[in-house]
């Protein structure tokens, strides 16, 4: 039950993408077709699901004080968890090349580009301010991937009819898909009423 | 990029400060700014511009760190191999995020608790990484230089400016200082209101999506008034 609380917590109520607006960078750069939006979208789940509980476990058996090293190196943090990620992204990269040339000629070129998503570092860092446990972690990764997905596949279908809207030229682009963001966004914060608790019969 | 490179192989003499040095720092304000122009950097440029203090800590941190991370990439271009080229990149970069964030720990801790997540996630500032890899491997230390505090500027104008709009119309106060709506204690002395009461704070501008319309504002002008910028796709 605590679980799906927080996957739905992740996925709706706290979405990366539209509640914290985090990898915006690629949000709104690869946001102008759903094919190519649902690949990165599915790469970020993958990533963000494999990241996070790594990035737990080296935070709570390296660098925590009761760790392999018995002395705080949380310092650490940020190179270690980006060190995880950009090799993480590399591994999948080859795993998937290996196993699922299909999937990997879809997700290829958006994975290098994941690494530098805010939305993964994101997403560790809030898994350390958010203090949660191993399994939570994994969770909480998965869940914020699927909110994130959602996000950019929602938007790039809205792109893709404003096409052929008269849209003044100077917004054109980049101006209109900002205001369609910050609309989204507007229609997520209604969903922060929402106790998930209630909704899975506590 | 192409241009800029066989210009430096043009003139022999090293110039301190000259032309091209004046535009690498001044090019980002305008013509070729980090967030309206090349969007990159949104994230941080959303999340931390509630209030002109916070942008202006984030600009400074942002600038330091482009600054510095271009002068150091430059310095090792010639010594890192290009295919693990990302990583080492990303280590600098962490590495100098760091020392940012244990200073800004140092110097104002309750700054750094209310910028939370975002000093870390200078790291995957796009701003940073797409100037190492478009200016600073190609280019030597000191423009490198010059061209990271020029980004780090242009990024720092516009978060001031969105910060700026938001607090002043969102808590009726720049920098902290109240200029709108009514004052703190106006239920128990209707005379203590600031003077300007006819406007009363909109707490909807301090909310993440008015970030968003009010940089489509800039967008829109910044795209009036410059014309060739317009998207024609």
């Amino acid at each position: 039950m605590e679980l799906i609380n927080i996957f739905l917590k992740s996925a709706f109520i706290e979405n990366l993408a539209l509640s914290y607006f985090l990898g915006m960078c690629s949000f709104l750069a690869v946001s102008k077709s759903v094919k190519t939006a649902s690949g990165l979208g599915l790469a970020v789940i993958f990533v963000l699901g494999i990241t996070i509980p790594i990035n737990w476990l080296i935070d709570h058996y390296l660098l925590s004080e009761n760790g392999l090293f018995g002395m705080d190196l949380t310092f650490l943090r940020f190179i270690l968890f980006i060190a995880v990620i950009a090799s993480m992204v590399q591994l999948v990269e080859m795993v998937v090349e290996k196993v699922s040339p299909a999937l990997y000629s879809a997700l290829g070129i958006f994975l290098p580009l994941i690494t530098v998503n805010c939305a993964i570092l994101g997403g560790s860092l809030f898994m350390i301010s958010k203090e949660l446990n191993f399994s939570e972690s994994l969770v909480f990764g998965l869940g914020g991937g699927f909110g994130w997905f959602l996000a950019i596949v929602a938007i790039a279908a809205i792109r893709e009819k404003i096409r052929y809207s008269n849209v003044p030229a100077p917004l054109r682009g980049l101006g209109i898909a900002f205001i369609i963001t910050g609309f989204m966004g507007m229609a997520f914060m209604a969903l922060m009423g929402i106790d998930p608790a209630a909704l899975v019969g506590k | 990029m192409a241009d800029s490179k066989t210009n430096a192989k043009l003139d022999l003499k090293p110039v301190f400060f000259g032309k091209k040095e004046k535009k690498l720092l001044l090019d980002p304000l305008n013509d070729n700014n980090p967030i309206t122009v090349q969007v990159l950097g949104i994230c941080s440029a959303l999340a931390v511009t509630t209030l002109t203090t916070k942008a202006l800590t984030m600009a400074v941190a942002v600038t330091l760190v482009v600054g510095f991370s271009n002068l150091i990439t430059s310095l090792l271009r010639k010594l890192i191999p290009s295919e693990v080229r990302m990583i080492a990149q990303l280590i600098i970069i962490a590495t100098l995020v760091t020392v940012v964030s244990l200073t800004l720990q140092a110097v104002n801790y309750p700054m750094y608790k209310e910028l939370s997540v975002f000093i870390g996630l200078i790291i995957t500032n796009c701003i940073v990484m797409g100037r190492l890899e478009a200016f600073a491997m190609a280019n030597d230390p000191w423009r490198s230089f010059l061209d990271g505090i020029g980004n780090g500027l242009g990024y720092g104008v516009i978060l001031l400016i969105i910060a700026a709009l938001r607090e002043l119309l969102g808590k009726g106060a720049i920098f902290g200082f109240k200029l709108f709506g009514p004052g703190p204690d106006f239920l128990v002395d209707t005379q203590a209101i600031s003077m300007l009461h006819w406007y009363t704070p909109n707490n909807l501008m301090v909310l993440f999506p008015s970030a968003m319309f009010v940089l489509a504002v800039i967008i829109w002008l910044h795209r009036t008034w410059n014309s060739k910028l317009v998207d024609v796709s």
